[in-house]
């Protein structure tokens, strides 16, 4: 997808303006409440109208104020998925469903509402009426809704902001598996960095009104540890599980893991504190954590009391949160082997 | 004791279809007006509002002499509609104009009022989905609305029912052309010895209304399951 976007707006006291040109499947619109995400966001959908400028999505023109241009949503073909579902409440929810589809021209129907029933796993649900769905199964039916118009971009407005912690690394799995699967681009809102880091490969910062900054998501993670009181997690995507003993194995890179927590999934996302990680000078010959890795120190660096250790682990990366202290006394320096040690019990599943 | 002479029943009969006819030709034109001012921007919304408006406010007698000079004989109207042979006063369909311009208020009101309430959100979202803003209205917006457009329908049944200034105006008091309940009521009330017949005839009408109330509730309610 390439997303040309150059406009104005303003609302009130509030003044918006972006500038930016992209390309890329995954993006993720970052910033704080009130920062103009939704604003962007009701603009690239036309839900409003720009004062001034253009937006451009691959070769088509969606609005350009000199040229006259402002293509009204249901041309635009860009899907949204709200905070609030928004599901229509006086109609199933399969007729929720196929809303969109049935307006969609037929040469365009290049998705199955069959295959989303099942990959949403929405069969049960067809006949109810939408005001009895829980907040999860409303979002996999506004999701499902939005992919039947088989959109050239989706947007998704903070889509798992209204539900709880565990809810949302149950939903998350079916937005990864449904945009690889029907190869969709997607334009992700959120001011949860997890949720970012999850979603998307690249993301613009969005901050008072304006669109600042253009970065891959690991860059973002990463520069967010410099502010006060915010850690930086380990994501690490593994496969699925052998048995070991009491425990279970892990494949990641070309390193093996071992963890208490046992999955059926072959894709599956565990979290990593950085500050769970403790590295030895030399491999200890015998501790109670069961994963012993040696590393190379990659890059180093302190703010206040705190050093972020970046180790090369095998194939893999691994960030490690420590004192500088520690650091003087373990003589870290980059290209510095160490031994990175992590107990089994410290990872903790997402999804 | 209930004694009905059958001009009565030719009363009930009247009330009735005059009430049904001009409810159901003005909802949809209510359905538009509420439309046109909850829904655009056109210049000089607050005169059209103030106009439909202004029947809940002025005398019924007033309104009834007005449609009068509008549509009498020598009316703007009147006399155009006289070379095609339409005859408005003093007919049926005199009655169902005078009870639709009373009623209309009542109904755009409601309308407007349902169709405020409706969460813009639902409307955008339809439109993200591909959906016109003529679909997105008849589809989301109008089904979203319909309890009130109902309760709407129910008010302006009840006032066309009880309709009397401005229809004994515009339509005069012809037992079984334009003699509705209100009006028979009237006029056994002005001639002596009428009082028993009266009464009998307002047991009726206290009936009717409980009847549009309760069937009004039931159907509400049923709305509001789904």
């Amino acid at each position: 997808m390439q997303l040309a976007v150059s406009v104005r707006k303003k609302l009130g006291d509030f003044h918006f303006t972006a500038e930016f040109d992209l390309s890329g499947q995954r993006i993720g619109l970052f910033g704080p409440s009130g920062s103009g995400k939704s604003t962007l966001m009701h603009l690239l959908a036309g839900l409003l109208k720009p004062d001034s400028g253009s937006i451009q999505l691959d070769e088509t023109v969606l609005f350009d104020s000199q040229a006259r241009i402002n293509l009204p949503p249901e041309q635009r073909r860009i899907g949204v998925v709200f905070q609030h579902s928004h599901l229509f409440p006086h109609i199933s929810v399969r007729r929720n469903l196929l809303y969109g589809w049935r307006r969609t021209p037929e040469q365009e129907r290049h998705i199955k509402p069959e295959a989303i029933v099942e990959v949403l796993h929405l069969g049960h649900l067809l006949d109810r009426g939408v005001n009895l769905l829980s907040g999860g199964e409303r979002q996999r039916v506004a999701l499902g809704r939005t992919i039947l118009t088989c959109p050239r971009l989706i947007l998704m407005d903070e889509p798992l902001s209204g539900l709880d912690e565990e809810l949302k690394f149950q939903i998350m799995p079916y937005l990864n598996t449904v945009f690889s699967k029907f190869d969709i681009p997607l334009l992700f809102i959120s001011h949860s960095l997890l949720e970012m880091r999850l979603m998307t490969e690249q993301v613009l910062v969005v901050d008072q009104g304006e669109v600042t900054r253009q970065m891959a998501i690991e860059e973002l993670a990463q520069s967010a540890w410099a502010a006060p009181r915010q850690g930086y997690v380990n994501l690490l995507r593994l496969g699925r599980p052998q048995p070991q003993g009491d425990l279970w194995s892990y494949q990641w890179g070309d390193v093996r893991l071992v963890l208490t927590e046992h999955t059926e999934n072959d894709e599956n996302v565990f979290e990593l504190d950085a500050r769970e990680i403790l590295l030895f000078k030399r491999h200890p010959e015998a501790t109670s954590a069961r994963n012993l890795l040696p590393c190379t120190v990659r890059k180093l660096f302190t703010v206040g009391n705190r050093v972020r250790v970046e180790l090369q682990c095998g194939t893999q990366q691994l960030t490690v949160q420590v004192v500088p202290e520690s650091m003087r006394e373990l003589e870290l320096a980059e290209g510095k082997e160490v031994i990175a040690v992590i107990k089994a019990s410290a990872f903790r599943r997402l999804m | 004791m209930l004694f009905l002479q059958p001009s009565d029943l030719d009363a009930i009969l009247l009330s009735f279809k005059v009430a049904c006819t001009a409810t159901m030709l003005s909802t949809p034109l209510g359905i538009g007006v509420a439309y046109l001012l909850v829904h655009t921007r056109i210049p000089g919304k607050s005169i059209i509002e103030g106009i439909v408006n202004l029947p809940l406010v002025l005398p019924p007698v007033v309104v009834g002499y007005l449609l009068l000079v509008l549509f009498g004989r020598r009316g703007w109207v009147g006399s155009w509609l006289l070379e095609y042979n339409i005859q408005i006063i003093f007919t049926l369909t005199g009655a169902i104009i005078a009870s639709s311009v009373v009623g209309f208020p009542l109904l755009v009101r409601s309308i407007r009022l349902g169709m405020e309430s409706v969460d813009p959100s639902y409307r955008r979202a339809a439109r993200t989905l591909g959906a016109s803003a003529w679909d997105a209205f008849f589809t989301v917006t109008l089904p979203l609305s319909g309890r009130a457009v109902f309760a709407g329908m129910t008010l302006m049944f009840a006032r066309s029912l009880g309709e009397f200034g401005a229809t004994i105006i515009l339509a005069g008091n012809i037992p079984g052309v334009t003699q509705t309940i209100p009006l028979a009521i009237y006029e056994y009330t002005s001639s002596p010895g009428g009082d028993r017949m009266a009464l009998s005839l307002c047991l009726v009408s206290i009936l009717l209304s409980f009847v549009v109330l309760l069937a009004s509730g039931a159907a509400s309610k049923s709305l509001n399951r789904k």
